[in-house]
């Protein structure tokens, strides 16, 4: 049981936090809350279980594959539907709402609301403690680990990734810097939406597939980005964890636990915002100019 | 006597109505909905418009909230699933009549209110709009963890109706719906109102002018949950069933498109956006597969082209603002109705 505890508790952990770190960027450069970001990890998985099913490709390049066009859908309905409504807060918000909801009607279209599931990247398991633990969950939670490395560098040690945190600081003075601000926008959705479907397409594998995957990690996945503390990526890190084992004890140790996971998640979200309004690791903003 | 109160209301209808297209619009809107069951008895019409009021009133109260003093609120399906699980509770077991059960499910809104108000008050902005789309998640997981109280996935069901006839319901709804968005309007007009917008605009600076704006933000919070606790009270009485689609996330954010869409800080907005919305997406019934596509696609495009709203885009369109006395004017017109400043 402890091990199912931890196997589950690093899983969701994982997912929860690649989601959560790509939604903080977005919403750090853009200022866009993004409710679409969780249906861009479902319609990844979709095109994973095409590439599969559909062209019989080698499952790492149909993870390429799927990363590749879920961006680019990313892109191009950013800059159909988002990009010219930008200044309007409010409504970038009911924009991102229904653009996940046609993502997933165009889903439940082309696929029907059947559920689908995707064969492992690499079969096979083996036994710790009388438990069993399939390679794919290793391997999981080793790309996930080695993607917020390669994240934390870009952002650290490039120059596109000193833009993106400079302009996530104050958008007036990178602008001013010299810095083009509505480029940069559009690279940092890309980098969330490539985030979001990575993290599609690696846990695709481990759950089913079907056109409302998106709700429950969405909701998770604002509940870290709060607990964390917003633009921290950090804070997003640590919150996705302490979540993620939450909902593992929860869903293992209690009676009801899989109707009551998200509510004691939640809770405990809650409960930790009575005591640091900024969340765990974040700064409180100041006044935005 | 009589003839007195006649010319008085014909000179308020010819001098104070008849001259901006939005009043108008208004005056016919609530013509047409009480005066329909008299031309039409088709059920499924009066179905249709006795559930779109009663989101109208919903969307209102998010309005009242969240347009208002500027505090997204992402859960306001808690109020809702609130007035109706307590409505419906209080109906099945205490065998309450809807007219006392309503009322305490709003009341039971305004206490979820309080209970999520004061904790949230002390966040800003986006935190406060993603920490309130948990309690309605919290509630939920609530609901399924206890079924023998609320029935878990299948909702509590065999609700007292709201009255014998179809007609007595759809009356109650609109009538109810009308009159209650007409109170929310005289709300955010008066003093109170006032300070909501202040809010909105710059909080600190109505701090410094030495108001509570906890107070009066908590004072939101209640407001708007009694109103939603009215709409959920009602939803439950009239469908006779409170499920657990009362408290879904889909629930929130479709109060929240439907706002946004027919323009914030308004109230009149969200209602003729409920009004036109829902009865499309009931419209669309026509193609089951491409429903909620079509109604995304719509959202997304109309949006495009009228960021503010479609309600206020179509009022700008119609009508303009006298530059000297602020007052507005029919766009048609050449000098200003009031004070005959040349309007260009």
């Amino acid at each position: 049981m402890i091990v199912d505890i931890i196997i589950t508790g690093l899983i969701n952990g994982s997912s929860y936090a690649l989601l959560a770190i790509g939604f903080s960027l977005i919403f750090g450069v853009a200022r866009i809350v993004n409710i679409a970001h969780t249906a861009f990890y479902m319609v990844a998985s979709y095109c994973i279980y095409t590439a599969f099913h559909k062209f019989h490709l080698n499952p790492v390049l149909a993870m390429l594959g799927a990363v590749v066009v879920t961006t680019i859908i990313g892109i191009v309905t950013y800059k159909i539907f988002i990009q010219p409504i930008r200044e309007h807060e409010a409504v970038v918000l009911i924009a991102t709402i229904a653009l996940a909801i046609a993502l997933q009607e165009s889903m439940m279209l082309i696929f029907t609301g059947e559920f689908l599931s995707v064969p492992p990247l690499v079969a096979g398991y083996t036994t710790i403690l009388g438990v069993k633990i399939f390679y794919q969950h290793l391997v999981t939670f080793a790309s996930v680990l080695v993607i917020l490395m390669g994240l934390h560098l870009f952002l650290e040690k490039t120059k596109l990734g000193l833009a993106i945190r400079a302009t996530a600081q104050d958008r007036e003075v990178a602008n001013l810097m010299g810095m083009n601000e509505a480029r940069l926008a559009t690279v940092t959705v890309a980098v969330s939406v490539a985030l979001a479907a990575f993290t599609g397409s690696v846990i695709a594998p481990l759950s089913i597939v079907e056109p409302f995957m998106w709700l429950h990690p969405l909701i998770m996945m604002m509940a870290v980005v709060v607990l964390g503390g917003l633009g921290s990526i950090k804070g997003s890190f640590y919150a996705a964890y302490i979540l993620g084992f939450a909902e593992s004890i929860i869903v293992f140790t209690l009676p009801m636990g899989s109707f009551l996971k998200g509510s004691v998640a939640l809770s405990i979200m809650i409960l930790v915002l009575l005591i640091r309004p900024e969340g765990l690791f974040g700064i409180a903003f100041e006044e935005e100019r | 006597m009589i003839r007195y109160w006649f010319r008085k209301l014909f000179i308020i209808l010819k001098n104070e109505i008849l001259v901006l297209p939005s009043r108008v619009a208004v005056l016919l809107f609530v013509v047409t909905l009480l005066g329909l069951p008299l031309i039409t008895h088709d059920a499924y019409l009066l179905r249709v418009l006795t559930l779109t009021s009663i989101f109208a009133l919903f969307a209102a109260s998010w309005d009242l909230l969240s347009g208002f003093t500027g505090q997204i609120n992402f859960g306001h399906a808690l109020f809702f699933g609130m007035g109706a699980y307590t409505s419906a509770i209080l109906n099945k077991s205490l065998h309450l009549v809807p007219w006392g059960s309503i009322p305490l499910g709003a009341l039971a809104a305004v206490l979820a209110g309080l209970v999520i108000g004061i904790p949230c008050l002390r966040l800003k902005g986006t935190y406060l709009a993603l920490t309130t789309l948990a309690f309605p998640i919290i509630l939920l997981g609530i609901v399924f963890a206890f079924p023998d109280l609320t029935g878990g996935e299948l909702g509590i069901s065999g609700i007292e109706r709201l009255a014998r006839s179809r007609m007595a319901n759809y009356y109650i709804c609109v009538v109810v719906m009308l009159v209650l968005c007409f109170a929310m309007w005289k709300i955010t007009d008066s003093n109170m109102g006032i300070i909501f917008h202040a809010i909105r605009e710059d909080e600190l600076a109505v701090k410094a002018a030495g108001i509570n704006t906890t107070r009066y933000k908590l004072m939101a919070f209640c407001l708007s949950g009694l109103f939603a606790g009215i709409a959920g009270g009602l939803y439950a009485h009239f469908m006779r069933i409170a499920g657990p689609s009362t408290l879904e996330v889909g629930l929130s954010f479709q109060v929240v498109i439907w706002s946004i869409f027919g323009g914030v800080v308004t109230i009149w907005g969200p209602v003729g956006a409920v009004f036109f919305l829902f009865p499309l997406l009931e419209f669309f019934r026509l193609w089951p597969q491409l429903r909620m596509l079509m109604f995304a696609l719509v959202i997304l495009v109309f949006l495009l082209y009228m960021p503010e709203g479609i309600f206020p885009w179509l009022r700008d369109k119609l009508e303009h603002e006298c530059p000297r006395c602020k007052v507005r004017n029919n766009a048609a017109r050449k000098v200003c109705r009031v004070c005959s400043a040349d309007m260009h």
